[in-house]
């Protein structure tokens, strides 16, 4: 949970350096909630990694979200001062026809996979990534299934013909 | 003096250094589990290691977005299986917290008595499989008894054993049995003991501790940046614990120590469990100590199944019963993280709601899915056989890394 002043805080410390970058910033249930211009998100964090009053040392998480009305994949940052107990959401959106980001794994090594999770189901590119190759689907795989388009079974599949079950 | 003709010299053949290649699984006994990674070796020690991940892929976030809330929780069990009656709570808590739901005292206690109990066998499976790979099926075997009556009484609180489905949204589908309090009062009367054998028998073992103390090991920096949570990050010194650093489900209420390592080797993570072991033990006795009177679930009519006799006779739980059958319940909308600490690290849930029946976007944060990309730095350096004790000593647990 972070209290009001430690919200102006990071707010301050971001605006240091990158000033007119916040789009929006306010409390979403108990996680402050930053969304942020998709250009600079790298050097936010690391910055926020660096500095002397943040120190978010631990990326808890980092993974795609996929809006078909408007057209966009969210990629979505949370991060974690383990000293201070803070923990915070970054958010940042891209054009789902083109979602293209810089790379995390500059700053985080665990940001590696979770950045080829990401390209896996919804073909994010991780511009400067190591090895972005797919992760839990198979190599060969033409779409990024996660996106909402695809429906939750292939309908395009004639290996299974299981009428029982209405398929 | 004579020369040596060139005929009879020594050849010299320079060659490049030559490296072998090693797959090793995807089905490998010793790994416990579908992993694969090929290994490049040089004679008996890795060089570089390529992990493949994915041979278990069930897209568990894929199958969350188009299946109702109360449908979603028999697809946690099936991650971590060693413990999943912490995913399954896990994850009843995730939707309390969107629908903002106030969980009754009792509810909370007698959760925490099951987790406690999930990850007693989750460490205990853990480190009885590091015994098995260091040279010692005793404990494995010894330990496994112990198991079974834990799995007896999943068995007497949901009637299943392994892949658990255990409690509804908003607390337990009935209370505990008598008899499910004699047994895990039997339990703890029983374990003690034959922890404390299995404790004796590997703690300061010569042969043990000289395969394990510095095999494996990562320091708390490197297991920072690669996300490390759980045991090992607690075995590299970093004291972060879920339960105590965001406490859910009244964690605050207990007294426990959060064990620490400093080398994070298999020997630190190792100690680290078999402490978490004793903590546990303690948390479920103060647990039933203070357990409060009280309803064993929340009102929460439109996820809680209605007694079958009020469904036969009353039209609202008819209604609320096929609302839940037919997964016909609109859920809030709004955005939610919420985390436990799971068997093996920190387990989170990021679940997106858009109003609907089903979540929009449902994250699984699989600690072992984390951690695991840090396997070849860990290995690397060290001889084959170490390698297969680093993998059982983490704890990867195939179901939770695939998804």
């Amino acid at each position: 949970m972070m209290d009001a002043a430690a919200q102006e805080k990071l707010i301050s410390v971001i605006n240091e350096k990158f000033e007119g970058e916040i789009i929006e910033a306010a409390m979403d249930k108990d996680f402050f909630t930053l969304i942020v211009k998709k250009e600079r998100i790298v050097d936010i964090i690391s910055h926020l990694y660096n500095h002397e009053d943040t120190k978010f040392q631990y990326l808890t998480t980092l993974f795609a979200v996929h809006y078909p009305d408007q057209n966009q994949i969210a990629m979505v940052y949370q991060l974690h001062n383990l000293s201070t107990n803070q923990r915070i959401r970054l958010k940042i959106f891209l054009s789902a026809d083109n979602p293209t980001t810089p790379t995390l794994t500059t700053v985080f090594s665990a940001a590696n996979w979770m950045e080829r999770e990401a390209y896996d189901f919804y073909g994010v590119i991780s511009q400067g990534h190591p090895n972005l190759i797919r992760i839990l689907n198979v190599e060969d795989m033409l779409i990024f299934p996660m996106r909402k388009e695809y429906p939750l079974e292939d309908q395009t599949r004639e290996d299974k013909n299981d009428l029982m079950f209405g398929r | 003096m004579m020369e040596a003709s060139a005929d009879i010299a020594p050849k010299v053949v320079k060659e490049e250094k030559q490296y072998s290649y090693l797959n090793l699984g995807p089905t490998h006994p010793a790994t416990h589990g579908i992993f694969q990674n090929v290994l490049k070796m040089d004679g008996e020690v890795i060089v570089d290691a390529t992990p493949t991940i994915g041979y278990i892929h069930r897209a568990f976030e894929k199958l969350a977005e188009h299946r109702p809330y109360n449908q979603i929780t028999p697809i946690t069990d099936r991650m971590n299986y060693c413990s999943s009656p912490i995913n399954n709570i896990g994850w009843h808590m995730t939707v309390e917290k969107l629908l903002g739901v106030e969980i009754p005292k009792r509810v909370q206690y007698l959760r925490v008595i099951i987790m406690e109990l999930a990850r007693i066998t989750d460490h205990l499976v853990c480190n009885a499989v590091i015994g098995v790979d260091t040279g010692a099926l005793t404990g494995f075997v010894y330990l496994f008894q112990q198991r079974e009556l834990v799995y007896e009484i999943y068995e007497e609180i949901c009637g299943a054993r392994l892949t658990t489905n255990i409690g509804r949204i908003g607390g337990f589908e009935r209370d505990f049995s008598p008899k499910a309090w004699e047994k895990i009062n039997k339990f703890l009367k029983e374990f003690p003991v034959v922890l404390k054998e299995f404790e004796d028998l590997l703690k300061r073992n010569r042969i043990f501790m000289d395969r394990t103390i510095g095999c494996g090991g990562i320091s708390a920096e490197r297991a920072l940046n690669y996300s490390f949570s759980g045991v090992n990050l607690r075995a590299a010194g970093v004291d972060y614990d879920v339960r105590a650093m965001n406490p859910y489900s009244s964690y605050e209420d207990f007294d426990f120590i959060i064990p620490v390592g400093t080398n994070g080797d298999v020997y630190d993570r190792f100690m680290v469990r078999q402490e978490e072991m004793w903590q546990s033990m303690s948390i479920i006795k103060q647990a039933m100590k203070k357990l409060p009177e009280g309803p064993f679930h929340a009102k929460v009519p439109e996820f809680y199944l209605p007694p079958k006799e009020e469904v036969y006779n009353n039209m609202e739980a008819l209604i609320y019963h096929f609302k839940i059958v037919m997964g016909e319940t609109d859920v809030p909308k709004g955005e939610v993280y919420h985390c436990v600490e799971g068997g093996n690290g920190e387990l989170g849930f990021y679940l997106i709601s858009d109003g609907g029946r089903q979540p929009f976007r449902l994250h699984l944060r699989r600690p072992c899915f984390i951690f695991y990309q840090a396997y070849p730095e860990m290995i690397k350096g060290s001889m084959l056989s170490d390698a297969i004790l680093t993998m059982s000593s983490m704890n990867v647990i195939a179901g939770e890394l695939d998804a």
